[in-house]
C-alpha cells in the first residue's frame, strides 16, 4: 500500500525528528490510516536515520500499534480484574458471536476490529467496552448487540 | 585494585570489572549462553547467575553484568543459583527439545527431561540476541531484530521477510550458540534468511566463494575496487 | 509573563470573585467513570437549561475532575459539600436538569437522587454524612472534585503553584532533607523512601540530569492515577517544579498510558497553561530556574510502569528492562542521573512542602506516613476511588467505606497489590493498611488496587487470570520470566479444566521461586505472588479442583455445570429473564431446565435465583 510521503513527513516534523519520539510518530501514523503500513515503517526509519529492523522492534512491541489493517470501529473489550470477575469474558464472547471474528481480528465487512485490552481505568464501572473513543460501562452480554448496532447506523 | 572473595577464596580484580571475567579467570565455571567475548551480555538467559552478599545484603545476580566491589562475597553454586539454573535450562529444554547444547547443559545440571509439553515452533532459539547484536555492531548492517514480546517474542528480519540490508555473511550463523541459523548453498547460490544471494565465482579457480551482494558492500564501504573482491580469499 | 506571588494571589482572588458572583455553583464530575455514564450529555443538557431559564448570572455549572465514586455516576454537588447527587441524567435526563434546577434556586432537595444507605432506608444530603467519603482523608485528591482541571486559575485560586515560592527559598539540600524527613514513600509500589532517592539523583555526577513521572498504572483494577492525572494535573506538575529545583534537573517527562487519553489531553493542557503564566519554562515565576515538562504517552505495554523499561521506551525503543546493579539515579535515562516518582509520590510534594512536617507526619503510621489513594473496586457496594490515611484496616475500608458486600454474599478475598500482589483472606481483615504489613502475609499494597471478592469468585481461576496477563505483558527478554510465566499459566491452566495433578502444587511453588530469584525485573520476579499467596491461604480450593475435579465457586467452565432442583424452582422465571443466550427452558409457575447445548456457564441464574434453586456441579 503506498504511502503519502508528504503525510508522513508532516507527521516527523510535528512529533519530533529523533528516535525518542520514534512511538509517537508511529501512533499518529496509525491514526491517519487506522493501522501502521509497513511501507510507512520503513519510510519513517529512512527519515530517522534507523535501521529497519529497529522500526519493527518498536512497531510490534506495543499492543496498541496494529501492522494489520484496522476495521473503521475498533472495539476494545476491557479484562482487567473487576472487569474479568464481572464477566468481561461473556462480554468478549458475545462479541466474539456477534461480530463472527475472533480476538484480534477484523470482520470481513472491515466494519469492526476486535481487541482486548487489559484495564482501561474504569474499574469501578466493569465490565467496560470502549469503541473507538466511547465508553460503554456495566456492559452485559445483551447489551453488546445494542453497541454493535449503534455504531452500524451512525456512520 | 579491589578485593573480593568467591567461593571462599580471596581473589583481587580490577575495578569496574564484570564478576564473570574475574570468576573465569580465576577458574571458576560458570555456564552463560547469551554472552560472548565479543559482545558483552544484557542478561538475557540468567545462566550466569551468581550468589553475593554485598553489605549483608544477599541478592542473585547475572555475573556477566555485576560490576566487582570492594568486600564482595560470591557464591557460584549455592542452593538458589542451582534452582535459577535448573529452571532456566528444564524451561529451554522444554522451548528448544533438539537444541544440543541445551540437553548437554540441562544434563549436566541433572536436568533429563522437561516437565512440560515441549514447543514444536521454536527451533533452536533461545532468543539470546547475540545474532541480532553481531549483525548491528560487528557486521554494521542491522539485518536482523527482535519483534513482539513475551511468548511470541522471536527473532529474524524485519517483517519476516528477506531483509534488504543482509549481505549473507553468515557471521550470524557462526555466534549463534546452539546451531538455530541455518545457512544453505546449493548450485552458486547461497540462502539464509530466506534471501538468496548468487556466489561470486573467483577468476582464477573457478570456484564460488562469497555473495556478489556482500562484495559489493564491502566494495562500497571500504573503496576497494570490485575486481579485487571477486579473486577468493585464498587466490589472493 | 512570570508571575509574582502577588500576582499568584492575585489571579487567584480574581477567580474566587468571579465564582462568588454565583448564587450557585453546580459541579458535575467529569472524570472517565461518569463520562461513561454520560457526565458530558448532562453537562451540556444541564448547560442549555440554565441558559434558556435566563439563569447564566446566578448558577454556574462547573465540569470536575472525578469524585471517586464512580459506580454511582454522574456524580453532580451542590455548593461547599451541601449536597451529592448520584445518577443524575442517567434515567431521564430531562427530569434530572430540572431537579437540579430547583435545588439550585429554591434550594428544594431532589429526593430521587440522593444516595441511599445500603440495604436501609435512609438517604444521604452532604456527602460529609457519606461513609464512603466520611472516611476519607483527601489530601492529594482534596481538589478533585472542587477544581475544573482545564482551568489553571481554579487550581491557583485553591492554593495552587505557592509551594515553589517556598522552596525556592530554601536550599537544595533543605528542601531534599524536608522530604526525607516527611518519611514520604513512593507511591506507585515500591515503596522506597523519596527523600533518598532524590539525594541520590542530587549527589549524582553530571550537569544534565531528569525527572520522570510515571503515570502508566498498569496495574488492571487501578486507576488512582488515572483520576489524578485527569481531575488534578497541576499538583504533578507542581510537585516536579519543586524536584526539578532540589536535584538539581531542567526537563521532566510525564509517562502517561495510552489507553488513558483524557489524561493525555488534561495534562497537555495543564502544562499548556503553566508554560504560557511562565510556571513552566525559561524562567519559573522568573527565578533564574528553568524547568520544563514534557508528555510521553505509551504503547500499551504493562512492562513499561517498571522503571528502566519506562527509561528505554522513553529513549524510543522497545520497553524491555535492564538490571539494576547500577542505579537509575546515576544512570537513568540516556544515561543521565534520573529521578522517577510516580505520580501520586509527586502531588503529595506540595502539600509537605506547604503544610509542613508536623501536620505531615501526624497522619498515617510510624513507617508509613500521609495518605493513600486505593480503587477500591470489585464486589462491595461502594466501589471507586478513596484517599485514606495509612494505618486503617482493610475492615474499615471494605465495610465502612466500601459499604460491605454487595447483595447476599459474603467477604471471601481481596486481592491488593495487582499482578505483583497476593490475595488476602478474611482472618487479616483487621490488619493495617501499610506499606510493610500486607507484605508479611504475601501480598503487598502496592499502587493501590484493591479488588474485593465474595464466594462467586474462583481463587484458582484468579491466580491463572494474573498469569495470563504476565504471561502476555512479558518483555520476554529474559528466560525465567518469558518462558516461566507461560508454564505457570498452563499449568493453572489444565488446573482450572480440571486436569490438574498433585505435583503441580509444588510445581507451581518451585517454578515460582525460580522467577522470584532469576527474573531481571519486578514483572518476572513477583509474577508468582498471584499464584503463591492462592495456595498458601486457599489450598482447599485447589484440591478441589485438582483432587476431585470440581470448582467450589461455579467459576471455571469446563468443570461446572449448573442444574435447577426441581423441588426447589418455583418456575418464577426470573432466570429465564436474566439468562443471555435463552438457555433457561420451561412453563410459567412449573419447574424449568437448562439446555446444556446453549449454556455458557456464565452463572447469572445461580445469581439471581431467590429461591437457591440452582445448583452448582
Amino acid at each position: 500500500m503506498p504511502v503519502d510521503k508528504k503525510k508522513l513527513d508532516e507527521i516527523i516534523l510535528k512529533c519530533g525528528r529523533d528516535r525518542a519520539h520514534l512511538l509517537a510518530i508511529f501512533q499518529d501514523v496509525q491514526k491517519e490510516y487506522r493501522y501502521l503500513p509497513k511501507e510507512a515503517i520503513k519510510y519513517v526509519c529512512m527519515r530517522l536515520g534507523i535501521p529497519q529492523s529497529d522500526g519493527n522492534e518498536v512497531a510490534t512491541f506495543y499492543k496498541s500499534l496494529s501492522l494489520k489493517p484496522r476495521g473503521k470501529h475498533t472495539v476494545h473489550v476491557c479484562l482487567g480484574t473487576a472487569c474479568h470477575l464481572k464477566g468481561g469474558a461473556d462480554v468478549l464472547l458475545s462479541f466474539i458471536r456477534q461480530l463472527d471474528v475472533q480476538t484480534g481480528g477484523t470482520t470481513a465487512d472491515g466494519e469492526f476490529t476486535l481487541e482486548s485490552v487489559n484495564c482501561l481505568g474504569a474499574c469501578a464501572l466493569a465490565p467496560l467496552v470502549r469503541v473507538d473513543d466511547k465508553d460503554f460501562g456495566k456492559t452485559t452480554f445483551q447489551e453488546v448487540r445494542n453497541i454493535i448496532s449503534d455504531f452500524k447506523d451512525h456512520q | 585494585m579491589v578485593q573480593l572473595a568467591i567461593n571462599g577464596r580471596r581473589v583481587s580484580a580490577g575495578k569496574g570489572e564484570m564478576l564473570l571475567k574475574v570468576a573465569q579467570r580465576e577458574g571458576f565455571v560458570i555456564p552463560t549462553l547469551c554472552y560472548h567475548e565479543l559482545l558483552g551480555s544484557a542478561g538475557r538467559c540468567r545462566l550466569c547467575v551468581v550468589e553475593v552478599h554485598d553489605a549483608g545484603k544477599k541478592r542473585v545476580v547475572a555475573s556477566c553484568l555485576y560490576p566487582v566491589k570492594e568486600g564482595l562475597e560470591v557464591f557460584t553454586d549455592s542452593d538458589e543459583v542451582k534452582l535459577v539454573r535448573r529452571t532456566v535450562l528444564e524451561l529451554l529444554l522444554a522451548r528448544n527439545p533438539s537444541a544440543e547444547l541445551i540437553q548437554h547443559l540441562a544434563r549436566q545440571h541433572g536436568i533429563n527431561e522437561a516437565r512440560y509439553v515441549p514447543d514444536q515452533d521454536k527451533g533452536k532459539c533461545i532468543l539470546c540476541n547475540l545474532c541480532v547484536r553481531c549483525c548491528k555492531e560487528i557486521v554494521g548492517v542491522s539485518a536482523l531484530g527482535l519483534s513482539g514480546k513475551g511468548p511470541v517474542k522471536k527473532v529474524g528480519p524485519p517483517f519476516d521477510e528477506p531483509s534488504e540490508t543482509c549481505i549473507g555473511c553468515g557471521a550470524c550463523v557462526v555466534i549463534c550458540p546452539t546451531g538455530h541459523i541455518v545457512m544453505e548453498e546449493s548450485k552458486g547460490v547461497r540462502t539464509i534468511w530466506k534471501k538468496k544471494f548468487a556466489l561470486a565465482m573467483c577468476p582464477t579457480c573457478k570456484r564460488y566463494h562469497l555473495p556478489i551482494f556482500q562484495l559489493e558492500w564491502i566494495s562500497k564501504t571500504r573503496n576497494i575496487p570490485m575486481e579485487e573482491l571477486m579473486v577468493c580469499e585464498d587466490c589472493r | 509573563m512570570p508571575l509574582s506571588l502577588e500576582q499568584l494571589d492575585a489571579v487567584g482572588l480574581k477567580f474566587k470573585e468571579k465564582e462568588r458572583a454565583f448564587e450557585k455553583i453546580i459541579r458535575v464530575c467529569c472524570g472517565t467513570g461518569c463520562i461513561t455514564s454520560g457526565a458530558n450529555r448532562l453537562l451540556e443538557s444541564l448547560r442549555s437549561a440554565v441558559e434558556r431559564e435566563g439563569l447564566s448570572s446566578r448558577i454556574l455549572v462547573k465540569k470536575t475532575g472525578c469524585h471517586g465514586l464512580c459506580e454511582r455516576g454522574p456524580i453532580v454537588t451542590l455548593g461547599k459539600d451541601e449536597i451529592l447527587y448520584q445518577t443524575v441524567g442517567k434515567r431521564d435526563l430531562d427530569r434530572d436538569v430540572e431537579l437540579l434546577l430547583k435545588t439550585a434556586t429554591e434550594g428544594k432537595i431532589a429526593d430521587l437522587l440522593l444516595l441511599k444507605a445500603p440495604g436501609k432506608k435512609e438517604k444521604f444530603v452532604s456527602p460529609l454524612e457519606i461513609p464512603f467519603y466520611k472516611g476519607q482523608k483527601r489530601v492529594v485528591l482534596e481538589m478533585n472534585g472542587v477544581i475544573n482541571p482545564e482551568e489553571i486559575d481554579d487550581y491557583i485560586a485553591h492554593g495552587g503553584y505557592r509551594a515553589p515560592f517556598k522552596a525556592f527559598q530554601m536550599t537544595q539540600e533543605k528542601i531534599i532533607d524536608c522530604i526525607s524527613a516527611s518519611g514520604l514513600r513512593g507511591r506507585g509500589g515500591g515503596g522506597f523512601p523519596t527523600g533518598r532517592k532524590w539525594h541520590s539523583a542530587y549527589e549524582a555526577d553530571g550537569q544534565m540530569k531528569y525527572l520522570l513521572a510515571n503515570g502508566d498504572e498498569g496495574d488492571p483494577g487501578a486507576f488512582m492515577d488515572r483520576s489524578l492525572m485527569e481531575g488534578n494535573p497541576h499538583a504533578i506538575i507542581e510537585g516536579m517544579i519543586i524536584g526539578g529545583y532540589a536535584i538539581g534537573s531542567n526537563k521532566g517527562y510525564i509517562y502517561v498510558r495510552d489507553e488513558y487519553p483524557l489524561a493525555v489531553s488534561r495534562l497537555s493542557r495543564a502544562i499548556e497553561q503553566a508554560q504560557n503564566y511562565g510556571i513552566l519554562g525559561r524562567n519559573v515565576f522568573g527565578s533564574d530556574f528553568e524547568f520544563d515538562v514534557e508528555i510521553f504517552r505509551g504503547g500499551g505495554a504493562f512492562v513499561c510502569g517498571e522503571s528502566t523499561a519506562l527509561m528505554s521506551s522513553v529513549e524510543g525503543r522497545a520497553g524491555e528492562p535492564r538490571d539494576k546493579y547500577v542505579h537509575t539515579v546515576e544512570q537513568g535515562l540516556w544515561a543521565k542521573p534520573t529521578n522517577l516518582n510516580n505520580v501520586e509520590t509527586w502531588a503529595n510534594v506540595p502539600s509537605i512542602i506547604n503544610e509542613g512536617l508536623e501536620w505531615y507526619t501526624s497522619i498515617g503510621t510510624k513507617q508509613s506516613k500521609g495518605t493513600k489513594i486505593f480503587s477500591l473496586v470489585g464486589k462491595v457496594n461502594n466501589t471507586g476511588l478513596i484517599e485514606v490515611p495509612m494505618g486503617i484496616t482493610l475492615r474499615q475500608i471494605i465495610f465502612d467505606l466500601g459499604g460491605g458486600i454487595r447483595g447476599r454474599r459474603r467477604f471471601k478475598a481481596v486481592q491488593t497489590g495487582g499482578p505483583s500482589g497476593g490475595c488476602i483472606p478474611e482472618q487479616y481483615l483487621d490488619m493495617p493498611v501499610d506499606f510493610d504489613s500486607l507484605a508479611s502475609i504475601g501480598s503487598m499494597m502496592g499502587s493501590g488496587g484493591m479488588i474485593v471478592m465474595d464466594e462467586r469468585d474462583c481463587m484458582v481461576d484468579v491466580a491463572r487470570y494474573f498469569l495470563q496477563f504476565l504471561m502476555e505483558e512479558s518483555c520476554g527478554k529474559c528466560t525465567p520470566c518469558r518462558e516461566g510465566t507461560r508454564r505457570m499459566y498452563e499449568i493453572l491452566d489444565r488446573i482450572c479444566k480440571g486436569e490438574g495433578k498433585i505435583e503441580d502444587l509444588m510445581h507451581l511453588e518451585e517454578l515460582g521461586r525460580g522467577l522470584q530469584w532469576g527474573a531481571i525485573c519486578g514483572l518476572g520476579q513477583t509474577a508468582p505472588n498471584p499464584v503463591l499467596s492462592t495456595i498458601r491461604y486457599f489450598s482447599d480450593e485447589y484440591k478441589a479442583h485438582i483432587i476431585e475435579g470440581r470448582c467450589p465457586a461455579g467459576v471455571c467452565k469446563d468443570i461446572t455445570t449448573f442444574t435447577i432442583m426441581e423441588d426447589k424452582c418455583t418456575g418464577c422465571m426470573r432466570c429465564a429473564a436474566e439468562c443471555p443466550v435463552g438457555a433457561v427452558v420451561g412453563e410459567r409457575k412449573a419447574p424449568q431446565t437448562i439446555n446444556d447445548m446453549l449454556c455458557i456457564t456464565c452463572g447469572i441464574c445461580y445469581d439471581v435465583c431467590p429461591f437457591d434453586a440452582v445448583k452448582i456441579s
